[in-house]
């Protein structure tokens, strides 16, 4: 089963997660690929270990430069109809992602982006919220899609939208310029709820929220 | 203050002019403007060491009071507009390395999919496919 969906894994510094990220992962979904972006811990080595395919990028490159480089590997399957965009940290669900799945097959979507704030399983910091809010907003207006999170990591994408999808954005601002891509292709997308945990660890390691300044100078600076 | 419209609308237009650029900058024709306005920026620089004067009048023609504050706007537009260019080259630059980082990742990554045999059997990747062979 699933034999053709991969999931991408973006991959940085996650050694202590990462195990048991791709092993659980690997339960439902066999075809894993951890794009590892030169950490300095052993994360490439603990996600191989777990059964994941690992590329390696010799230097850091980004978030957005991994997702694309992951998708890259993925067309290289022929057998891959699905990728799934997938965070190392712990912080999706494998049981949302069989949703998104249901969702598209059942709906014939070519997009489904995951969304917190369909339901309110995902609790995050009131600041967190107001600034994804806001991101929401800023991409709802700079791009044709009508969403109601943004810069959630968690997305399925059809083999068709993945050939056409090229992320230039190497940092943060791949979420955004990614929406924006999907929506100039005028293909049939959807929104699944999502729970995102918010662990101690991830937010410990997640990204501060000074990031939004960057991210907004990174995709008016084009 | 009347007499700075003039100055304000030229440096505004500047400004607007250099944040355009940052959505449409093609590339050879950005590279002769860039070079065509260094090598008037060293002409004048000549002439006004010639004329030291030359400041005064130019700021008085376009409403600025002194020189001297005339050759401040002019640095801080200079100045904005190496920052924006450095910053595109910068960009160019990233684009560039990204993508042979990630040939070098790919090419070294194992593959190992199980429809692929009809593949590895050929030759792999050619822009040739499908096309006869002679
Ligand atoms: N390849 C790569 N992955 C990264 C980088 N920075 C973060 N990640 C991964 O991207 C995912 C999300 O990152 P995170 O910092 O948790 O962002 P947040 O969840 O949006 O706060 C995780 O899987 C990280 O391991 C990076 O520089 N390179
Ligand atoms: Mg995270």
């Amino acid at each position: 089963m699933n034999d053709d969906v991969w999931l991408v894994i973006p991959l940085y510094n996650e050694a202590q997660v990462i195990g048991d990220v791709v092993a659980t992962a690997r339960a439902v979904f066999p075809h894993v690929v951890c794009v590892d972006d030169g950490s300095s811990d052993a994360s490439a080595a603990v996600a191989e270990a777990a059964g994941a395919v690992v590329v390696r990028h010799p230097i850091n490159l980004g978030q957005g430069a991994a997702l694309q480089t992951g998708f890259t590997y993925a067309l290289g399957d022929p057998g891959m109809r699905w990728v799934v965009t997938f965070d190392a940290d712990g912080q999706h669900q494998v049981s949302d992602v069989v949703a998104m799945l249901e969702k598209a097959r059942a709906e014939s979507l070519e997009v489904v982006f995951g969304s917190r704030f369909l339901d309110d399983r995902t609790q995050a910091s009131v600041l967190k919220k107001i600034v994804l809010r806001a991101a929401v907003g800023y991409t709802n207006l700079t791009t044709k899609t009508r969403l109601t999170d943004a810069h959630n990591g968690l997305r399925l994408l059809s083999r068709g939208v993945v050939e056409r999808i090229d992320i230039t954005q190497n940092r943060m601002a791949h979420a955004s310029e990614l929406v924006a891509q999907i929506g100039d292709l005028d293909v049939r997308y959807g929104e699944s709820p999502v729970h995102i945990l918010y662990t101690d660890y991830s937010k410990a390691k997640g990204q501060s929220i000074w990031n939004a300044v960057n991210i907004l100078v990174e995709l008016i600076l084009r | 203050m009347t007499n700075l419209v003039l100055i304000q609308v030229v440096l505004m237009v500047a400004v607007l002019a250099f944040v355009a650029r940052l959505f449409r900058s093609n590339g050879a024709r950005a590279q002769a403007i860039r070079r065509l306005g260094l090598l008037l920026f060293a002409a004048f620089a000549v002439v006004s060491i010639l004329i030291p004067n030359v400041w005064n009048r130019i700021a008085h023609v376009v409403g600025v009071g002194r020189g001297t504050d005339m050759v401040l706007y002019a640095l801080v537009v200079a100045f904005l507009s190496f920052t924006v260019t450095t910053y595109l080259r910068f960009r160019d630059l990233e684009t560039r390395y990204t993508r042979l980082a990630r040939r070098l990742a790919l090419d070294e990554a194992e593959r190992d999919f199980p429809q692929e045999q009809v593949r590895t059997t050929g030759a792999p990747d050619s822009p040739t496919d499908g096309a006869p062979t002679a």
